[in-house]
C-alpha cells in the first residue's frame, strides 16, 4: 500500500518534470532563428520556383509554424488545437519530419527499438565485465594483476571510442572479413524477424557494445575498486572474517553490496549518457540508431522529430531514475526503513 | 583449581611486524602470556601499545601488511583435537577458518560498525552457526533465539528480522555478543567491547559478558584502557607498552602492588571520585604552561572578568526538533531534546555538564552557541558590561559574541582542516575577526602554541603529523586565540589515552588559572568532569534532573538518576567492585520509571528545579496545569 502510493506520488513528480522538460526542449530547439520550413522557402525563393514555395508555405500553415511559439508549443504536446484538432504528443501523434518528408513514427519507429536494444546490451556489458574485474583488483590491491586492470582502464578512458570503432571497422574486415558496420546484414534489412536476422544481428551488437561500453566499463572498474577498497577496511568485513566465512562469500555478502548502492543510483543517468554518448560510434559503424537522426534533425531544425528524440531521452531518463529508486530501497533497508522512520 | 590445568592458550615470544610507510614497524615484540579456561585476562594499554595486533594476530586477522614473524600461539581446544600452534598455521587455511567464529569469537569496539546495516541481525547471527555447523535455517534461527533471549532481547523472534540500525547502542553490542557466542566458543576476544557506550550500558554489557562466561566456562580476553573496567571484570591482567609486556599477573597483586613504573603513572593519571579538593593528576608527560607567555597573551586585548560574576546564564531553554514521520499523510513526530533547562555558569570556573548519549547536552552547547535557536527561554551573556540576550545581539555586538565564546571539539582527528599548517588554523580566527597586522598574528601565534606547550616548529607542519593529544593542544590554541571568556568544551578528552588526557586536563586548569577563562564542560565521564568542574549538572532527556556544587553532588546524589550513573562507573579501586545485580535491572534513563517524586510523565508531569539544600537542585516532578498544556509534551 505504502509503495503504491509512493509510485503514485512519484509519478505526478515525473509528469511535471516532463513537462517541464518538454518545454525548455521546445524552446533549445526554437532559439535560433527561423525554422526548417522557412530556411528552404528562402532558399527556393532564390531559385525562383513559384510551385515549390506555395507548397512549402502551405506546409507551414499545415504545422502550424506561422503562429506564435507557445501556441506551437501547446499544439505539439496536443493541448491546443492545432490546423488537424488536438494531435501531439499527448495524443501520440509525434509529428511530422520535414527532413525526410515522413512522419517522426516512420523515422525513428525502427531506430528506437534498436537503440534500446544496444544500449541494453552495453549497460549488461559494462557491469558483466567490470565488476569482476573490479573485486579481483579491489581484493588484490597493488598485485600484478591490480597493475593490469588498472593500465586497462586507464585505457579504456582515454581511447576515444569512435577511434577505437574505425579501428575495429578497419582490422576485423582485413584479418577476418567481416563487416561489422551497420545493425544486421544488408540481407535482412526487409525482412520479417527471423532466426538467421537474430543471430546476425546478435554479430553485429558485439563490435558496437564493446566500443560504446569500454569507456564506461573502465570508469566503473575505477569506481567500484575504490568503492570496495574503502568497505574493505571497515568493521562488519572483519567481522564477517572473523565469523569463519571463506573469502568470497564474505566478499559479496557484505563489502560488494554496500559497494552497490552508488552504482544502482546511477542507473537513470546511464541510458540517456550512453544514447549522447554513442552518436559518433554510431555514425562510423553506421548503426541506425537514433543518436545520428537526432545530430541531423538538430542541425536541420527538423523541430518535431528532434523534439520527439530528446522527449524520448528524458522520457527514459525519468523512468530511469525511478527505477533505479526503487531498486534501492529494495536493497538498502536503511532507505527503506528511513521513509517510515523519518 | 584453574591454574593447575593446562592454559587454553600459551602465547610465547610473540612478535609482529608492520610494514609501514616509514619501514618496518615492531608492532608486537616477544609477548607471552596464558590464558585459562573460565577466566578473564584483561590486556591493559594505550593505543598503539599492541594489545589489539596481539587479538588479531590470534584470530589471523592481521591486516595484509602486518606478519607473524616470531612466536607460538598454542590453542588447546578443551572439545579435543589436540594443540593447534595458530602462529604455524596459514591465516586462509581451512583448518584456521574452522576456528574463527567457531572455537574462538571476536566482538569488536563499534557495534554499528561492527554488523551490516544491510542484513537482519537474524542473519547475520544465524550465519555464524550454518557456516560451521551445516545446520538447516529452520534449526539455526531456533538456536539464535534462544541465544537472544539469553544476551537479554525481551523479543527474539522479532529480532530474526530487525536490522542493526533500528537499535540502539547497548543492543546491538548485545547483538555482537549473541553472534559470537552461537557456536559456544572456547575462547571470547572482547576488543574494547564497552567503549563506544554509555556507562550504564557499560555496566550491562560487562555484567553480561561476566554471566555468560560463568555459564559456558569459555576464556575471555578482554582488551581494554580503562582500569575501572579491568579491576571489575579481570582475574588476570597484562600491561602493555609499546609492543611488549611491563607486568603481568593476577589482578589483586598488579592492582594493589604495582610495580612496573610505568603502570604506576597510569594509575596516576585517572581521575576517581576519592580525589582531593586540589589534587592534581600526574600525567606521564606534564606540560608546564610558560609564565610569560600567559601573561603575554592574557594581556592581549580583552579585560579579565571579575571572578564569580555570572558570564552566561541559560534560562528556560526549550528545544523540541520535529520529526519527519513516516507515511504520507503520518502525523510529524515532536521530540523534546531541551526541557526548561537553566544553568549559570561564573567567570572563571567550570561548569560540568554530565549526561548520556542521547540526553542533549550537545543541543545545549549548540544553543548556548547561538547555532541553534530554541523555541523559549533565554541565553544571557555578560563580558562586564552587563547581561545581554544573546538571540538579540546584531551587527558588532554578535561578532564580539562570537569572538568570547569559543569551543573545543571532541574529536581531534576531524576537528583540523588536514590541508591547512597549524599557522594557518591558529591564525585563522584572527584573519577572521581582522585583529592585527600579520607580524602581530605571527607572534600571536608564537604565543598560543607556548601557551598550550607546542614547539614553534609546528608551525609549518600539518595536523597528521601530531599525535591526537598534541592536535586537541592544537585545538585549544585556536579557541584561545581570540581571547575568549568563555570555552564549550564539548568531551574534549573521550578520544584520547588516559595519560594524554591527564595532559589535556591540567592544561586546561592551568590556563583557566593563568586567564580567567570560564568553561562549560561537557562529558559522559564522571570522574573527569568531576575532577574538572566547581558545579556539576547531571541531564537526562534533555531535563536536568540534578545540579550542585562538586563536593555535594557526587558525594551525596540526590536523584536516582545520578545514583545510578555513578553506580555504573567502573572504578580502578578494588575495593568498589561494581553492583552488577543492581545494574542489569536497567531502566535508569526513563524518566518515567523513577520512583516518586521524581517520576516524570509525559502530559501528566513535568520536572521543575528546587532547590533541595543550599545549591544543590533536584528535579521534581510537578503536575502539568491543564489550563497550559505544553504543545511539545502532548505532542511526544
Amino acid at each position: 500500500m505504502r509503495m503504491i502510493l509512493y509510485i503514485l506520488r512519484r509519478s505526478v513528480t515525473m509528469i511535471l518534470t516532463l513537462l517541464a522538460i518538454s518545454a525548455l526542449v521546445f524552446i533549445v530547439i526554437k532559439l535560433p532563428p527561423g525554422d526548417f520550413l522557412s530556411n528552404q522557402i528562402a532558399e527556393l525563393r532564390s531559385q525562383g520556383d513559384p510551385s515549390a514555395v506555395a507548397k512549402a508555405e502551405f506546409l507551414r500553415t499545415q504545422y502550424g509554424l506561422d503562429r506564435p511559439v507557445w501556441e506551437q508549443y501547446l499544439i505539439w504536446i496536443g493541448a491546443w488545437p492545432g490546423p488537424n484538432g488536438f494531435s501531439g504528443l499527448l495524443q501520440g501523434d509525434w509529428g511530422w519530419s520535414f527532413e525526410f518528408q515522413r512522419p517522426v513514427n516512420d523515422v525513428v519507429g525502427g531506430a528506437l527499438g534498436l537503440t534500446l536494444l544496444v544500449n541494453i546490451a552495453v549497460v549488461i556489458f559494462v557491469h558483466v565485465v567490470a565488476i569482476p574485474i573490479a573485486l579481483y583488483s579491489a581484493t588484490r590491491q597493488y598485485s600484478w594483476g591490480d597493475y593490469a586492470a588498472t593500465l586497462l582502464g586507464y585505457l579504456g578512458l582515454a581511447t576515444p571510442n569512435f577511434l577505437l570503432a574505425l579501428i575495429l571497422l578497419f582490422y576485423l574486415n582485413r584479418w577476418f572479413g567481416i563487416s561489422i558496420g551497420g545493425m544486421m546484414d544488408p540481407r535482412f534489412d526487409q525482412e520479417p524477424m527471423s532466426m538467421a536476422k537474430l543471430q546476425s544481428i546478435g554479430s553485429h551488437l558485439i563490435a558496437p557494445v564493446i566500443v560504446i561500453g569500454l569507456g564506461g566499463t573502465a570508469a566503473m572498474i575505477r569506481r567500484m575498486r575504490a568503492n570496495l577498497l574503502d568497505e574493505l577496511q571497515k568493521q562488519y568485513t572483519i567481522t564477517a572474517r572473523a565469523k569463519g566465512m571463506k573469502p568470497v562469500p564474505a566478499l559479496v555478502k557484505y563489502p560488494f553490496r554496500m559497494a552497490l548502492n552508488p552504482f544502482v543510483a546511477d542507473i537513470g543517468n546511464l541510458l540517456p549518457h550512453l544514447i549522447s554518448g554513442s552518436v559518433l560510434v554510431s555514425l562510423v559503424l553506421s548503426l541506425p540508431t537514433v543518436g545520428p537522426v537526432l545530430l541531423q534533425a538538430l542541425k536541420q531544425q527538423d523541430q518535431f522529430l528532434a523534439g520527439f528524440i530528446l522527449m524520448f531521452v528524458a522520457v527514459l531518463t525519468v523512468v530511469g531514475m525511478l527505477l533505479s529508486d526503487l531498486l534501492l530501497a529494495a536493497i538498502d533497508p536503511r532507505i527503506r526503513f528511513g521513509r517510515r522512520r523519518g | 583449581m584453574p591454574e593447575a590445568l593446562e592454559p587454553l592458550v600459551r602465547i610465547r615470544d610473540l612478535a609482529v611486524d608492520f610494514d609501514g610507510d616509514a619501514g618496518l614497524v615492531h608492532a608486537v615484540r616477544g609477548v607471552s602470556f596464558d590464558l585459562h579456561a573460565g577466566r578473564t585476562l584483561a590486556v591493559v594499554g594505550e593505543s598503539g601499545s599492541g594489545k589489539s595486533v596481539t587479538a588479531n594476530a590470534m584470530l589471523r586477522l592481521l591486516p595484509k601488511r602486518g606478519r607473524i614473524v616470531n612466536g607460538s600461539i598454542l590453542f588447546r581446544d578443551p572439545e579435543g583435537g589436540g594443540t593447534i600452534d595458530i602462529a604455524g598455521l596459514d591465516a586462509a587455511s581451512e583448518k584456521m577458518r574452522q576456528l574463527r567464529g567457531a572455537r574462538i569469537a571476536m566482538i569488536f569496539q563499534e557495534p554499528m560498525t561492527s554488523l551490516s546495516p544491510l542484513h537482519t541481525v537474524g542473519d547475520q547471527v544465524t550465519e555464524a552457526l550454518r557456516i560451521h555447523d551445516a545446520v538447516p535455517m529452520a534449526e539455526a534461527q531456533k538456536r539464535a533465539m534462544a541465544v537472544f533471549e539469553r544476551v537479554g532481547f525481551r523479543d527474539p523472534k522479532r529480532m530474526l528480522d530487525t536490522y542493526p540500525f533500528e537499535l540502539s547502542g547497548g543492543m546491538r553490542q548485545r547483538a555482537m555478543i549473541a553472534m559470537a557466542l552461537i557456536c559456544r566458543p572456547a575462547l571470547l576476544i572482547a576488543d574494547e567491547p564497552t567503549t563506544a557506550l554509555d556507562v550504564t550500558t557499560q555496566a550491562q554489557i560487562l555484567a553480561l559478558i561476566k554471566e555468560l562466561q560463568a555459564e559456558t566456562q569459555m576464556a575471555v580476553l578482554l582488551i581494554t584502557h580503562d582500569l575501572g573496567v579491568v579491576a571489575n571484570m579481570a582475574d588476570d591482567v597484562v600491561v602493555m607498552y609499546r609492543g611488549q609486556v611491563m607486568e603481568r599477573g593476577g589482578l589483586a597483586d598488579i592492582f594493589r602492588r604495582p610495580e612496573h613504573p610505568y603502570l604506576k603513572a597510569l594509575m596516576k593519571a585517572v581521575p576517581h571520585f576519592d580525589m582531593k579538593q586540589d589534587e592534581r593528576l600526574t600525567p606521564l608527560r606534564e606540560i608546564r604552561i610558560d609564565a610569560a607567555a600567559a601573561a603575554a597573551a592574557a594581556h592581549c586585548g580583552r579585560e579579565p572578568i571579575q571572578h564569580g560574576r555570572t558570564v552566561l546564564a541559560v534560562t528556560g531553554v526549550t528545544k523540541t526538533f520535529t520529526l519527519r514521520s513516516g507515511g504520507l499523510l503520518g502525523e510529524p513526530q515532536q521530540v523534546s531534546a531541551l526541557s526548561n533547562v537553566n544553568l549559570t555558569l561564573r567567570a572563571g570556573e567550570t561548569l560540568g555538564l554530565v549526561g548520556e548519549s542521547g540526553s542533549g547536552k550537545t543541543t545545549l552547547s549548540k544553543v548556548i552557541m547561538r547555532a541553534m535557536a530554541p523555541n523559549c527561554g533565554q541565553v544571557c551573556f555578560d563580558d562586564g558590561g552587563g547581561p545581554r540576550d544573546v538571540f538579540k545581539l546584531k551587527g558588532p555586538d554578535l561578532k564580539d559574541f562570537r569572538r568570547a565564546v569559543q569551543f573545543v571539539f571532541q574529536d581531534p582527528f576531524s576537528s583540523l582542516d588536514p590541508r591547512m599548517t597549524v599557522y594557518d588554523i591558529l591564525a585563522e580566527p584572527l584573519r577572521i575577526h581582522r585583529v592585527g597586522n600579520e607580524d602581530q598574528r605571527f607572534q600571536r601565534v608564537k604565543d598560543l602554541l607556548e601557551l598550550v606547550g607546542l614547539d614553534q616548529r609546528s608551525m609549518r607542519r600539518y595536523p597528521h603529523s601530531f599525535s591526537g593529544g598534541q592536535r586537541q593542544r592544537i585545538g585549544l590554541a585556536r579557541a584561545l586565540a581570540l581571547n575568549p571568556a568563555v570555552i564549550l568544551c564539548d568531551e574534549p578528552t573521550s578520544a584520547l589515552d588516559v595519560s594524554v588526557q591527564a595532559q589535556i586536563l591540567n592544561l586546561l586548569k592551568d590556563l583557566q588559572k593563568a586567564l580567567g577563562l570560564s568553561y562549560l564542560f561537557v562529558s559522559h565521564n564522571l570522574a573527569v568532569v568531576d575532577y574538572m568542574a566547581n558545579d556539576i549538572a547531571v541531564m537526562c532527556r534533555g531535563v536536568i534532573v540534578e545540579q550542585a556544587p562538586r563536593e555535594t553532588l557526587f558525594r551525596s546524589p540526590k536523584h536516582p538518576y545520578t545514583q545510578a550513573l555513578l553506580a555504573a562507573v567502573p572504578s580502578p579501586d578494588l575495593d568498589h567492585p561494581l553492583d552488577f545485580a543492581r545494574l542489569t535491572r536497567g531502566g535508569f534513563s526513563n524518566p518515567a520509571d523513577w520512583p516518586e517524586p521524581f517520576r516524570i510523565v509525559p502530559g501528566e508531569t513535568r520536572p521543575e528545579m528546587a532547590e533541595v539544600e543550599p545549591e544543590h537542585f533536584l528535579a521534581l516532578a510537578r503536575p502539568c496545569a491543564p489550563a497550559h498544556p505544553e504543545p511539545m509534551r502532548a505532542a511526544s
